[in-house]
């Protein structure tokens, strides 16, 4: 036994049978004291089909899962590095061709044309108020925290605040919460929406004037602090917020602008094309910034604080910026939600949910604006595939393990996430190589100081 | 045009620096001299606002910079070459030098050429990134980044540091050819031999005090200098 173990192909094999095993088990339909293992319900006899027995089966799929993790593994150690310099060869001309202006902006125009026709293509009324509620808003918060975190490397766990005060400035101006609205005259959330941008960039500057010269974990941990107070204010603020009553009866936007006139009633498209308004905004803005004087000062802090003091550059003054950038959006996606769904409560916006946030964009790529977009869709319409129905036994309340497992899987095999930023992934590549080398300092230079 | 006087530096409880004063002219090179925890770093930390004195005064041109913060001093003429060279590892040679500008209005292109002019090495690997350059080069890289803000005082933290005695003797040549240019140069060195024979004058610290300083030359040839940097004696 210990002998046919000592074969690193059997032990892995193994291993991930173990740890596929034990996800199963903690996933899945939920259990009681009698039946501790309901995950396992039904029979191979009641399914004729092959396929069938896998959408019942869940320890099937499951066993299938680790094979095929397995097989990948074991083709990748052993072919890794070939099929990765085959495959540089063969991309070499379509990266070139993808890499010229006219075929970017081709693609991207292609892509705002998809976009645009989508609630046309999808009829379904789930998909068409999913595509709103649960992908344009993570789009919006992904790209928004991907300024702080992605762009100057600052580590914020309580992102989900901004979103909160963005969702209570729209029940605010318009008069919904017991706190009277500006000069008692109640606002269309139309309006709300530069009222939040405007509210959620000054709490940023605020927040971030004093915490921000802080770093790393102690930011980390200041920006979770930051995130539960304003939860639990808004939670116990009886007076000012309804505290968990949450506030009901926001109104649905409009705009009577002369003979511009628009009201967004129940259905999601309409709501659609205003995310997706926002959206191209946000991306023109920030992938402007991205390249400009200021992305560079963040690009400059990110790598070396020091040396970026050094060449002038004030780090608090562009820390602050991105924090109040960042939180722009949240800010408008907070509006959105809001006057979408006409009603909001405090236990909503949760440390998770900021934490959520955070996995889109580093699963997309931290840094990458097209990957950050990229990773918020695709988990986002594969989560809400998964809670539309039941596949495969699958229960909403495991969504964080089975993160958690691709969130691991992506760090062992492209830690820069789905569509990298270039300079963001030698940045890895690079404190991964200084830890090696710093080894080899210890073991070279040990005896010379 | 740099003057320091009477600077206390604490960190926390610890006193690093014991009240030290010294000045340095218009187009002087000026060494600081002394052994590991002698307080050089923590002097340079101090010029250049990363560590504000307890007490004391440090004057730029007559200017009061002792509370000045760290960014604000590339404006005001003084640029610092850190310890470490601390170049920006992901960004070419070309942005390296850039980044150096940030705060000048106007094309900087002009500044670039001349600076590939005086390090051509890294007009060779222009487009590489900072980390792939040789400790050498890093260190060009890093004195001509901080050239790049047209500083009146350059501030230089252990040049030579990781050097090879090659490449050490160049980048002390090129100092020298930036003071011919007309840019002040303050550098702190434990490589007191190096240090001044380019210098004019120098200054040895001990213990976070200066205990004396005198034209190089003299320097030089001062016993107790030789005794304990230039290693001719092997009494400490």
């Amino acid at each position: 036994m210990t002998e046919l173990l000592a074969k690193p192909p059997l032990r892995r094999l193994l291993i991930t049978i173990a740890v596929v095993a034990v996800i199963e088990l903690m996933t899945g339909p939920p259990g009681s004291n009698t039946a501790p293992t309901a995950g396992f319900k039904g029979s191979f006899a009641e399914h004729a089909s092959f396929f069938g027995l896998f959408r019942t089966q869940r320890w099937v799929l499951f066993l299938f899962l680790a094979l095929v993790g397995w097989g990948i593994v074991m083709v990748w150690m052993t072919n890794g590095p070939r099929v990765r310099v085959t495959l540089n060869k063969w991309l070499v001309v379509p990266r070139k061709f993808t890499s010229t202006r006219p075929v970017r902006w081709g693609v991207l125009g292609a892509l705002l044309v998809v976009a645009v026709l989508l609630p046309h293509i999808i009829n379904s009324p789930f998909w068409q108020a999913a595509m709103v509620e649960q992908i344009a808003v993570y789009v919006l918060l992904a790209i928004g925290l991907n300024v702080v975190v992605g762009f100057a490397g600052l580590l914020d766990l309580g992102y989900v605040a901004f979103y909160l005060i963005g969702a209570y400035t729209a029940a605010w101006v318009t008069g919904a919460l017991p706190l009277p609205p500006l000069f008692n005259h109640a606002l269309n959330p139309f309006w709300a929406i530069p009222i939040a941008i405007a509210l959620v960039m000054i709490t940023g500057i605020l927040l971030g004037a004093p915490t921000l010269r802080l770093r790393g974990d102690y930011l980390a941990i200041v920006t979770l602090g930051f995130g539960e107070i304003v939860t639990i204010f808004a939670n116990n603020l009886y007076g000012i917020t309804d505290g968990s009553l949450g506030s009901k009866l926001i109104p649905h936007p409009s705009i009577h602008l002369g003979p511009l006139k628009y009201v967004w009633g129940l259905k999601p498209v309409p709501y659609y094309y205003l995310a997706l308004g926002f959206v191209v905004l946000f991306l023109i803005v920030f992938s402007l910034l991205e390249h400009s004087r200021v992305g560079r000062a963040w690009t400059a802090i990110r790598e070396d604080e020091v040396a970026a003091e050094s060449v002038g550059i004030n780090p608090l003054k562009y820390k602050v910026m991105a924090f109040a950038i960042g939180a722009a959006s949240a800010g408008f996606a907070g509006v959105l939600t809001a006057s979408q769904s006409n009603f909001i409560f405090p236990s909503s916006f949760t440390l998770t949910f900021s934490i959520n946030i955070l996995v889109l964009v580093i699963l997309g790529g931290m840094g990458s604006i097209a990957g950050v977009v990229l990773g918020a869709i695709l988990i986002q319409t594969v989560t809400e595939w998964l809670n539309n129905g039941q596949h495969w036994g699958y229960q909403p309340s495991d969504l964080y393990i089975y993160l958690g497992a691709l969130l691991i899987v992506m760090m062992i095999f492209r830690p820069a996430g789905l569509i990298p930023s270039k300079r963001r992934k030698r940045e890895i590549l690079l404190s991964e190589a200084d830890h090696e080398n710093s080894h080899m300092d210890e073991v070279l230079l040990g005896d010379d100081t | 045009m740099l003057d320091v006087k009477d600077a206390v530096v604490r960190y926390g409880a610890i006193t690093a620096l014991h009240g030290i004063s010294f000045n340095v002219e218009q187009g002087e090179i000026v060494a600081l001299l002394g052994a590991n925890g002698a307080g050089k770093s923590t002097t340079l930390r101090m010029l250049s606002g990363l560590h504000a004195p307890a007490s004391g005064q440090i004057l730029f041109e007559g200017e009061d910079v002792t509370r000045t913060k760290a960014h604000e001093f590339s404006k005001l003429g003084i640029s610092h070459v850190p310890e470490g060279r601390r170049i920006f590892p992901q960004m070419s040679v070309e942005e390296n030098l850039e980044m150096g500008a940030f705060n000048r209005r106007g094309s900087t292109s002009d500044d670039r050429d001349h600076m590939y002019e005086t390090f051509p090495i890294l007009k060779e690997r222009r487009k590489q990134l900072g980390a792939n350059l040789s400790g050498g080069e890093q260190q060009m890289l890093a004195i001509a980044r901080a050239l790049m803000a047209r500083p009146r005082l350059l501030l230089l933290d252990e040049p030579s540091m990781g050097l090879a005695p090659m490449i050490v003797e160049t980048i002390f040549g090129i100092i020298g050819e930036i003071r011919t240019a007309g840019t002040t140069v303050l550098v702190v060195e434990q490589n007191a031999s190096q240090a001044l024979r380019l210098a004019d004058r120098g200054y040895v610290m001990e213990n976070g005090r200066i205990v004396f300083g005198d034209l190089a030359k003299n320097l030089l040839h001062d016993e107790r200098v030789r005794a304990v940097y230039l290693g001719e004696s092997v009494e400490s």
